[in-house]
This record gives structure tokens, C-alpha cells and sequence, in this order.
């Protein structure tokens, strides 16, 4: 059996620390900058960062189109912090020009925690995990409404931070910075 | 929600009882670093209004810099260089939704107070401002915000993350538009990164001694084979061949400061080296990118750069 084929998108953000957690986990994993990079992967991880950036490199980079097309036949995804806000189906305040592919249906709300000095570390019960999960909260995004098929799987202070619908999976915070591979292990045992 | 059981298990596993009833740790080290982490990739940029933070962020910048003056213009002034006015920096936070830095003085640790007073999200302690202590750097483990600081060598690099820096940056000429210092200073640390892993437990006790570093994180990069925090590009980037000459020398993100604002077409420009900086390996793409940008910044040549910023710092 050989070992699982994932990419990173590796626009912008804390792509590295993702590549190294799913590497440790036995993956085969590559850096995805241009449509072609997709070929032949069995799901992608949407790092943070800012999704500014990587909204405006998603669509001058052709990858906005292809990714979507990829999304739309049930490919596999990750998104943490900034990849999360571009699964969401709906991004407040965000730029009026910043592009998500609606593959989640949830509304973010960006920065909703506020500005760095407010980023935070907390322990998180998650579904399906038998001890709290370490998880780092950096200028998070807050989803401010579910869709009916979303599931939470975690929950901070009564806020889900961590969601799956379908091959989708999305957490609010950094799974990548702790070095608990747990939830990586979870998206790579769904694929 | 986590359990009471939870959060005592975390204490326990920490160390610590710093988390408050509302279970958030707040300004620990790795919420500090994790932002550095998260620029990864990207381009920060100097901008001096809130139309150059917009340009810079519609360019695609993954935070900018606020400051009164880019360094270009801090070379031409002379005389003493300060913290930007509070208002200006609050112009900019209004105006943009990506990071906001602010540069304090070396050692001016009351500057720094009033800029993590204003909730800017990075903090430059940076030479291009004129320091205030000769000795000393800013104690960075006293604050909530992380800090940025500028490092020629590995030696000094480790000795600002032994205060407490969540992120080196090279230390560039500021303002000359000539990249030559930044690669000094990035061929440096990053060879003597490579050449630590390669050592043996006897000689890491020499590199301690002669970085003037202190051993456990030299002890640190030799079991890891990495620096403790990312490392960014910094001093006289102006184009986006620039920008990728770094990322493939090693850097992990760059920071572009009289670069863009001084060139004949920034908003150009700063997208140019936003491409450049994602796609850094791919020729074609940069070949593509660097075309028609109109004229960049002059620059100077380092026989004639008369004050050397990189000399400030200690």
C-alpha cells in the first residue's frame, strides 16, 4: 500500500508547518502553487495565513478555478484559520473583492477574536479524541452561523471551531503549530 | 467547551496556571511565533499612509508597516528617528483588515508599550530608527505583542530570540535599494545554521562561545536543524527577482520597505513581488512579473551609504 498523496497550498501562510505534521503521519506530500500541482492528490490542506493574500493568488494563479471545479466533485479539504474562511460559504468582513469557494456552508466573521495581542491557546474536547486537543487561536475567525449539514466537532467557550461537512473539514484555529498531529490524522483517515 | 478536567490537565502539562476562567492563554510564546508563522510566503510592506496601506494590501501584502517616513527618506533627512505618531498608525489599522507593525527604537521599551498599547500586531525593534539604549535591547518576553529584530549574523539573532523575538529579519541596508547586505546577512546565518547541524556535542560548546549565543539554543539548532523562529528578508528589496532571490536563498517571507512606495508604480510593483515571493522557483512566472513595472528605486551603492544601519544593535 502506498502512503497517501496530499498537497499543501502553499501560496502564502504556514504551509511548511502543515507538510511537516502530515510527513510525520506518513504522507506523501507536495506543495501546491498552480493547477497543475493537483494532479494525482487525495486531498489538500488549506493552511492559515492571510486570506487576503491567498484569495487574490488563488485567482491570479488559475488555482481558483480548478481547486473550485476539484471542490465541487467532493475533493478532500483541510482548511485551518485562513483556509477556512475560504471553504466558508459566507465572509464578513472581509474585502469586497476576496474570492471563497463556498464548499462549507457556514458565515465567517474575519478577525472576529481581534487583533494579535488577543490571540490565544486553549484546550479543546473534540469529537471522537479521548483527550483535550492543544489548539492556538491566531486573529481567528469566528463562525457565526451553521448550515444544516455542518457538524461540529469542537467547540470554544459555545463557538464550534472545528466543522466537517462531508469531505470538507475546518477548524477556526492552527492544529499545524502544537505538534499534536491528531486532527491531521483524522483528515487523512477520511480520504 | 473544555471540561474544569481539561484545564487542569493542561496546567499540569504545562507548568502553568496562567489560563483565566474564560480558558484563553494569552501572549505565550507560541501564540507570539504563530503569527510569524502565519506571514510565511508573504510580502510586508512599508507604507507611510493609509492610500499606500490600501495599495499595498490590494497588492496582496500579507501586513504592512507603519512608520512616518520609509527609510529612503530617513537616509536622506538624517537626524533622529522615532516611533510614528500614534494617529498615523491608527490611520492605517482603520483602513486595512491585514496586520498592522509598527517600528520602536532599540531599547525604547516605552515606545514599545505605547505601540502594544495601540494593539499593533507586530513590533519592529528596529535599527532603522536611531536607538535609544547602547546596551540594551527591549526585554521582549514583558509583552503580549510579538516582536520582529534585525540580526547580520547568527550570533545576533540568537541573542534577540534569547529576548524573546518571535522573528528574525535580516538586516539589510534600509533605504539603499541594494540588496547586497541582505544576502550578506542571510548567507551567514543560514550557513552557519547548516554547518551547526553538522557539528558534534564538543564543537557546539565553541559555536556558543563564538556566536556569543547562548549554548542551549545553539543545542537547540543542532537537534532540530532549524532556527527557533522563522527568518525573514529584510534591507533594499526592490524588485520581484529580489524578493525570490531571497526565498530561494532561504528566507521564509520578505519585507519590502522604500522598494514599492519609491518606484514609479508601486501598486505594480508591490503585486509584481507578491507573485514573486509566492512563485519564487518558477523563472517563467518571475520573467513574466518583472516586465513593465516602469523605473524602481534609484538605490545607492554601499561605498555610499554613510550612516550603516546594520551597525546599530548589539
Amino acid at each position: 500500500m502506498g502512503a497517501v498523496r496530499v498537497g499543501v497550498l502553499a501560496l502564502q501562510g504556514a504551509f511548511a508547518a502543515h507538510a511537516e505534521v502530515l510527513e510525520g503521519l506518513g504522507a506523501e506530500v507536495s506543495e501546491v502553487r498552480v493547477p497543475g500541482d493537483l494532479a494525482r492528490l487525495s486531498g489538500l490542506v488549506m493552511p492559515g495565513g492571510e486570506s487576503t493574500t491567498m484569495s487574490k493568488l488563488l485567482v491570479s494563479s488559475g488555482l481558483f478555478v480548478a481547486l473550485g471545479k476539484r471542490l465541487s466533485q467532493g475533493f478532500p479539504v483541510f482548511g485551518t484559520c485562513a483556509g477556512m474562511i475560504l471553504l466558508a460559504a459566507r465572509v464578513l468582513d472581509g474585502r469586497p473583492d476576496q474570492q471563497s469557494f463556498a464548499a462549507l456552508d457556514v458565515t465567517v466573521r474575519r478577525n472576529a477574536y481581534g487583533r494579535q495581542v488577543d490571540s490565544f491557546e486553549a484546550d479543546l474536547s473534540v469529537t471522537g479524541l479521548n483527550a483535550p486537543f492543544p489548539a492556538v487561536f491566531i486573529r481567528a475567525p469566528l463562525i457565526t452561523e451553521l448550515g444544516g449539514g455542518v457538524q461540529v466537532l469542537a467547540r470554544h467557550e459555545a463557538q464550534p471551531v472545528l466543522v466537517r461537512q462531508g469531505s470538507v473539514m475546518a477548524a477556526s484555529f492552527h492544529p499545524e503549530l502544537t505538534g499534536d498531529g491528531r486532527l491531521h490524522e483524522l483528515f487523512l483517515s477520511e480520504i | 467547551m473544555a471540561t474544569s478536567t481539561n484545564r487542569s490537565k493542561n496546567a499540569a502539562k504545562k507548568g502553568s496556571s496562567a489560563k483565566s476562567a474564560a480558558e484563553r492563554s494569552t501572549g505565550t510564546f507560541a501564540v507570539k511565533r504563530g503569527l510569524a508563522e502565519m506571514l510565511k510566503g508573504g510580502v510586508i510592506m512599508d507604507v507611510v499612509t493609509p492610500e499606500h496601506a490600501k495599495i499595498a494590501e490590494d497588492a496582496g501584502a500579507c501586513a504592512v508597516m507603519a512608520l512616518e517616513r520609509v527609510p529612503a527618506d530617513i537616509r536622506r533627512d538624517g537626524g533622529v528617528a522615532r516611533m510614528s505618531d500614534p494617529g498615523m498608525i491608527e490611520g492605517i489599522q482603520k483602513v486595512v483588515s491585514i496586520p498592522v507593525m509598527a517600528k520602536a527604537r532599540i531599547g525604547h521599551f516605552v515606545e514599545a508599550q505605547i505601540l502594544e498599547a495601540l494593539g499593533v500586531d507586530f513590533i519592529d525593534e528596529s535599527e532603522v530608527l536611531t536607538p535609544a539604549d547602547e546596551a540594551h535591547h527591549i526585554d521582549k518576553f514583558g509583552f503580549a505583542v510579538p516582536f520582529v529584530c534585525g540580526a547580520t549574523n547568527l550570533g545576533e539573532a540568537l541573542r534577540r530570540v534569547s529576548e524573546g523575538a518571535a522573528m528574525i529579519r535580516s538586516k539589510g541596508e534600509a533605504g539603499t535599494g541594494n540588496v547586497v547586505e541582505a544576502v550578506r546577512h542571510l548567507r551567514s546565518i543560514l550557513g552557519d545554521i547548516r554547518k551547526i547541524t553538522q557539528a558534534d556535542s564538543a564543537e557546539l560548546f565553541q559555536w556558543a562561545k563564538t556566536l556569543q549565543a547562548p549554548l542551549p539554543l545553539v543545542q537547540e539548532i543542532a537537534e532540530t536543524g532549524r532556527f527557533p523562529v522563522p527568518i525573514f528578508c529584510a534591507g533594499g528589496l526592490a524588485t520581484p527577482a529580489d524578493a525570490a532571490l531571497a526565498m530561494q536563498l532561504g528566507a521564509e517571507a520578505v519585507f519590502v520597505g522604500s522598494g514599492i512606495f519609491k518606484s514609479d508604480e508601486p501598486a505594480k510593483r508591490a503585486k509584481a513581488i507578491v507573485e514573486a515571493t509566492t512563485h519564487y522557483r518558477d523563472a517563467k512566472r518571475l520573467a513574466k512579473v518583472s516586465r513593465g513595472l516602469g523605473a524602481p528605486m534609484t538605490g545607492i551603492g554601499m561605498d555610499e551609504v554613510v550612516v550603516k544601519y546594520a551597525d546599530r544593535g548589539w
